[in-house]
């Protein structure tokens, strides 16, 4: 055991002191900030205002259309595509003005509009139709009607789940979501970031010869096992670095991004197709901004505790076989790929399975594969948020948990036994075949 | 005393039998030669003596006690053929690691790195790195991780590959040292002339099996051909003569003789000085060690690999 711990320490401090892991530790929560913020500054800036004539003789947009950040209406006396060489980005004619003969609106402009402002045309003409016909046709004033919107606008839904016994919570399945989302999609990505570094680890000590020095002083259990504890330490040092700079780094962009912008950022990338990550992105910063009545109603001691725990076992669950993928490769990366393969698939099988269990984390699908080791890091961590044990009773947790312990108990008996074999043989393309037996032959 | 018995080892791969009934002993502060050729064996060997590998069957001891893998790997010190370093670790600090994975504390580590640093005149490099090492110089650095641990064992496997003849010699210097001082050596190559130069006792295996064992002297008695090379003053005339000696090469006044069965040696000079001429020298060729090598193990695949090889 003290020698598993010597090379513990030497995996974590060699790891930890090495350039790239200061680098991408404090570099990885900087590039994330200064993308956002980019997004937010280049949105912000690009918005500028267009000024668009109106031929409207007939009145039917006067008073009801109303100007917006981006677009600014004149309404012009016999308007007509000629203004277009007078300073106005666009000219919207009413049916029946000027060239516009049909019987819808029509609007003309040197160069196209950018999706966002004809999006935003469409809407305030929509609007300014609505607004007209309802007040005219229901004989009411525009204030009344006005004041009507207002108040349908500030209706929301509360949504309450009824726990055992006459307990209820008010539930958030959007926060729940959001919250089961980044936890699965994080543990997914340390899978891969760190059981590869593991797999690395080995092949070098196969491919140094250093292995064969190693082992004749310690076993070579112990020694993949301290490579998989030192990178698993040297995954949480990160982790916890990249938390709190990533903390820091979003109360200093927050400080300086007055929230009007952020809503207004998030309004303008509605309307823009292909913007479905930044919104997403944006929603969850604004998210966390204003929902703090929200996520209070959020377990977090459980939903952290099992993160930590889904975290640790499954990287070690998945590490101890890359493990053995590594010691089974030679110099030829190609061959790592394709003994990979048998790791990979499993993993991204699982986030498939979680962004369907995401929306409906009771099915079966999503019940079933969450009690699977090769799929629980990812798939339960997607349904906890949704509450236990309202959504997940606690004997799923149960299984799930005891299954993947189980599991990881299995995979490490099982790398080590092709481990052993692996990391002293050189030259020799190893198959999968070749691999399973080393596994099951016995010593 | 002896250090090391093994007895009837025997290791079973899937595809064949790498270690088959193979038996020897070693005497402390002997240094003993492992030979053979590639994939005789050797390595699969070396690995169950070190404790990488358990045999199949077979009994290993050391030091007159049943071998224990776990306790007794602080005794001994092994340095692979197949060789290496971590590459991104400072020197120092991967001779102190080496050593604490042996066993020794961490001060103690330290201090026996620092001494044979200096012994070897290596103490600049404590804060380098491997990578900024020439292949020499890793290589002597290995060997210090290998004996700095102060093993009774010690398993050099081809130590001298990569070697320039000054550092190979400081090496050499090295083992004879630490021979004297009681460590026991096994030395595995097959670079016949030095087991000749270095080795007391030899084992020779070929395809898992042993196929000599002795001392380098015995060994060579026991293969001798019964050549003589005689420096004459005039070797005109000189045949073979019948019951006596075959002339086997003659060139100006060097001749090569071997003597027949029961012919001896002071007959042989009787005859040469009879026939009025001057012997200048006369002494007995022993086979060299590569001689027998190749003889014993001469028709197997894995000896005309390995010849070709050596070519």
């Amino acid at each position: 055991m003290n020698k598993t711990w010597l090379i513990i320490q030497r995996e974590y401090l060699t790891r930890v002191r090495n350039k790239t892991f200061l680098l991408s530790t404090f570099l990885t929560p900087l590039v994330f900030v200064i993308i956002i913020a980019a997004v937010i500054l280049i949105t912000v800036k690009s918005v500028k205002e267009e000024k668009i004539a109106v031929g409207d003789k007939d009145g039917v947009l006067k008073e009801y259309l109303q100007s917006s950040k981006s677009t600014s209406y004149d309404f012009v006396d016999n308007a007509d595509t000629a203004l277009l060489s007078k300073d106005y980005a666009a000219v919207l004619l009413a049916p029946g003005n000027g060239v516009n003969k049909g019987t819808q609106f029509e609007i003309y402009s040197r160069k196209n509009l950018g999706v966002m402002t004809e999006e935003s045309i469409r809407r305030q003409v929509n609007d300014a139709v609505q607004t007209r016909l309802v007040t005219q046709m229901g004989n009411i004033s525009k204030q009344a009607y006005d004041s009507i919107k207002k108040a349908a606008k500030a209706t929301d839904l509360n949504t309450k789940v009824v726990g055992e016994g006459s307990e209820v919570t008010s539930g958030n399945s959007g926060v729940a979501y959001g919250v089961g989302y980044a936890t699965s999609f994080l543990i997914y990505i340390t899978l891969f970031l760190y059981g590869s570094m593991v797999m690395r680890g080995v092949m070098e000590e196969k491919t140094n010869r250093i292995a064969e020095v190693v082992v004749s002083s310690v076993k070579p259990t112990q020694l993949m096992l301290g490579k998989i504890i030192g990178i698993g330490a040297v995954g949480v040092t990160q982790f916890l670095l990249w938390i709190i700079l990533i903390m820091l780094m979003s109360t200093a962009v927050g400080a300086i991004v007055p929230p009007e912008v952020m809503e207004q950022v998030n309004a303008t990338n509605r309307g823009m197709p292909g913007a479905a990550m930044t919104t997403q992105t944006n929603d969850a910063v604004l998210m966390l901004a204003k929902t703090s009545n929200t996520l209070s109603a959020v377990n977090w001691p459980l939903i952290i505790g099992c993160f930590l725990f889904y975290f640790t076992f499954g990287y070690l669950f998945y590490a101890a076989l890359f493990a053995a993928v590594g010691s089974a490769v030679n110099e030829d990366p190609q061959d790592a790929q394709s003994l990979m393969f048998p790791i990979t698939l499993p993993i991204i099988l699982a986030i498939v399975i979680m962004i369907n269990a995401i929306t409906q984390p009771e099915s079966s699908l999503a019940t079933w594969s969450s009690m699977i080791p090769f799929f629980s890091p990812i798939v339960m961590m997607a349904r906890i948020p949704f509450g236990v044990p309202g959504t997940v009773p606690w004997w799923q947790l149960g299984v799930s948990m005891t299954l993947l312990v189980a599991g990881f108990f299995f995979t490490t008996w099982l790398s080590a036994k092709i481990y052993r074999t692996g990391i002293l043989m050189y030259g020799k393309k190893v198959t999968l075949k070749e691999m399973w037996k080393w596994a099951f032959k016995k010593v | 005393m002896e250090i090391l018995r093994v007895e009837h080892l025997v290791k079973q791969f899937a595809t064949q039998r790498a270690v088959d009934d193979i038996s020897f002993s070693i005497q402390q502060g002997s240094i003993f030669g492992l030979l053979g050729p590639n994939g005789a064996g050797k390595t699969t060997l070396i690995r169950m003596i070190t404790g990488i590998f358990y045999p199949d069957a077979g009994d290993i001891w050391l030091n007159g006690h049943r071998f224990d893998p776990v306790n007794d790997v602080i005794k001994i010190g092994y340095m692979p053929e197949e060789r290496g370093l971590y590459k991104k670790m400072k020197i120092g600090e991967q001779a102190t690691y080496l050593a604490q994975l042996k066993g020794m504390s961490k001060p103690d580590a330290m201090a026996a790195a620092k001494a044979w640093f200096v012994r070897l005149g290596m103490e600049s490099w404590w804060g380098k790195k491997v990578e900024d090492l020439s292949k020499g110089m890793s290589q002597k650095l290995q060997f210090v991780t290998t004996v700095m641990h102060e093993p009774k064992l010690i398993i050099l496997d081809e130590p001298f590959s990569g070697l320039d003849p000054v550092n190979a010699n400081l090496i050499k210097d090295e083992i004879y040292r630490l021979a004297k001082e009681g460590a026991t050596i096994i030395f595995s190559t097959h670079r016949m002339e030095q087991v000749e130069e270095i080795c007391d006792q030899i084992v020779l295996v070929n395809k898992g099996q042993k196929i000599l064992d002795g001392t380098v002297a015995d060994v060579k008695q026991q293969f001798k051909e019964f050549l003589f090379s005689i420096e004459l003053d005039d070797t005109e005339g000189l045949s073979s003569v019948e019951g006596l000696f075959d002339l086997l090469q003659k060139k100006e006044k060097k001749v090569v003789v071997r003597l027949h069965e029961g012919a001896s040696n002071n007959q042989v000079l009787q005859h040469l000085m009879a026939s009025n001429r001057q012997i200048l020298s006369f002494h007995e060729i022993l086979p060299s060690l590569n001689d027998i090598f190749i003889k014993l193990v001469e028709g197997t695949p894995t000896a005309r690999q390995f010849l070709q090889g050596a070519v």
